[in-house]
């Protein structure tokens, strides 16, 4: 075990654990007022749900002994509970198993909670639980075992216990998750704006964000816990870590000019939300790409991704799908660019790196990394779709046009953000109010 | 006994304020309001989507005055508050049958 090493991917276990809460307010912010305590509760439920399920059978379908061999699934039962990966002599490679299983839990994490932005609004919170639950199980730990389990070989090559079929027989190059997660979360999230339908009033009043500065407090958190992302998917405090710390921070940068730019010339300003969300694209973007690619490199795949997402996000109104809070437009988009460009900008100088189009490598890794990509699009679309419409048939799925009116943070969960004026909101108790009642009496009588 | 009333710009108050003050105004009543004059509002974008905003943020600030008062401060007022740009506002008076003072329960001038 490597001290040093461990305590890398215990921090960044934490950095990514925070981007959740991060991506809360990133997408609290966004709705109105009257919605932003469910928006916030979506991603905490994400966090609950996927905590708990990720012990149960999660760790040990993403990374248990492959079924059959062929890489489309762990053994769902092979570390229930975890019991057996507690004792000081389970390693994974440097670290402990358990900080690897721990950084992992955040991932799972995470890409539910991103699903969520595509439905604000009008999602039943309980439905939204059964769906978060049902989807990580079917989709995203069978998903993450494609891309993340990589074969065990012994000293001469020889496969000791066989990984996910995209990282090991495809050969994608996907370091943090460009596919798992956020083409995996993007494709989600459209099958259940195709579900749930549109919001009443759409698209004529989309809704203005409410608090552009919590966006920003969110997309600043995000970006903070995404050093932590894709950094600690080193695994290691090594030099991978550090070219891909490097790498996150440029290709954000740039994306964020990029999509300033394209609102610059489009609509004649550049706008905080379009920081934001360009901040979001670029580290969407570098996400599969940053242990392939040089600076240079990431600042192409940012800056290019910044400017296609930039334009992406109005794709709903022209194809009329709902997606609240344009999860489609910045992550499925997003990612799908990062994963692309790899297979063009990805260069043998950097740690993880093969010769991409661009640099004499022609079109192999290209054709990879598109493989990857569509697999996981459709896989993921088609069973969200299959799973939203099963919460609807036997629950009911979205909230009732009048409580829509209403606002969903009144009706789902009994509370409001904000209290602007405390008249006529005295506390009523019906008990201590006949307490009260029968002391007058008394005094009377 | 007349009512001065005036859309302004919420930037503006301060400025109101102290000229009121030197004019012996001795109360003054602010409310936030919104709408529009002859320029209509104004356009946000987020994410591209453009989204006209018909109503504009003003402040409404009305002084109770008595009736020889009324041309000096209408005129106050229009000092204080002009830019010269649009948006600047409209001040207008109107009649006041009675004003009772709360406390005390005078009514007429002696309770503005």
């Amino acid at each position: 075990m490597n001290s040093g090493d461990t305590a890398w991917v215990l921090v960044s276990a934490a950095l990514v654990l925070l981007m959740t809460p991060g991506l809360a307010f990133f997408y609290g912010g966004m709705v109105r007022s009257r919605g932003v305590l469910n928006m916030l509760m979506m991603s905490l439920g994400s966090i609950g749900v996927v905590g708990v399920l990720w012990v149960l059978v999660g760790y040990s379908t993403a990374f248990g002994s492959d079924v059959g061999g062929v890489g489309l699934l762990g053994d769902p039962t092979e570390f229930f509970g975890l019991s057996s990966l507690l004792g000081e002599d389970q390693l994974s490679d440097s670290i402990p198993t358990m900080a690897f299983v721990g950084f992992q839990a955040m991932f799972a994490i995470l890409t539910v909670a991103l699903v969520s932005g595509a439905i604000a609004d009008r999602a039943r919170f309980g439905p939204w639980l059964l769906f978060a639950a049902l989807w990580a199980v079917v989709v995203y730990f069978p998903v993450a075992h494609w891309v993340f389990a990589f074969d065990s070989t012994d000293d001469a090559g020889t496969v000791t216990a066989v990984g996910g079929w995209i990282a090991n027989r495809i050969a994608a190059i996907d370091f943090a998750g460009g596919t798992a997660v956020h083409i995996n979360a993007g494709a989600a999230a459209l099958a259940l704006a195709l579900v749930l339908g549109k919001r009443t009033g759409w698209p004529k009043d989309p809704g203005k964000p409410h608090n552009l500065p919590f966006v920003v407090l969110g997309a600043g958190l995000l970006w903070f816990g995404w050093f932590g992302f894709n950094a600690g998917s080193a695994l290691a405090a090594d030099t991978t870590a550090a070219v891909v710390l490097v790498n996150t921070l440029v290709a954000t940068s740039a994306a964020m000019l990029g999509w300033l730019l394209v609102e610059r010339i489009r609509d004649g300003h550049a706008t905080t939300l379009g920081a934001a969300s360009g901040i979001v694209a670029g580290l969407v973007a570098i996400t599969p790409a940053c242990s392939s690619v040089t600076p240079l490199g990431a600042i192409a795949v940012g800056a290019i991704t910044g400017a296609v997402c930039a334009l992406s996000v109005s794709l709903k109104f022209r194809f009329g799908y709902d997606d609240s809070l344009d999860v489609v437009g910045v992550h499925l988009v997003g990612g799908l660019m990062g994963t692309l460009l790899v297979g063009l900008f990805a260069s043998a100088s950097a740690p993880a790196g093969v010769d991409g189009l661009f640099y004499g490598g022609g079109l192999d890794q290209l054709w990879r990394q598109a493989v990857g990509a569509v697999a996981v699009l459709v896989y993921s679309f088609v069973l969200s779709l299959v799973l939203a419409l099963l919460v609807k048939a036997v629950v009911g799925f979205r909230l009732g046009e009048e409580d829509e009116a209403v606002g969903i943070d009144e009706t789902e969960h009994a509370e409001a953000a904000y209290h602007f004026s405390d008249s006529g909101s005295a506390r009523r108790a019906p008990v201590a109010a006949d307490d009260v009642e029968r002391e007058l009496e008394g005094s009377r009588a | 006994m007349k009512l001065v009333t005036a859309i302004v710009q919420p930037s503006k108050l301060d400025d109101l304020k102290d000229e009121l003050g030197r004019l012996g105004v001795l109360g003054m009543t602010v409310s936030q309001a919104q709408g529009y004059g002859r320029q209509k509002g104004r356009t946000e974008v987020y994410r591209g989507a453009e989204y006209p905003v018909d109503f504009v943020a003003k402040l409404r600030v009305e002084v109770l005055v008595d009736e020889s008062a009324v041309d000096e401060v209408v005129d106050g007022v229009v000092r204080a508050v002009r830019t010269g740009q649009v948006g600047d506002g409209k001040v207008w008076v109107t009649a006041v049958d009675t004003v009772v003072r709360v406390r005390t329960g005078e009514t007429g001038p002696e309770a503005i």
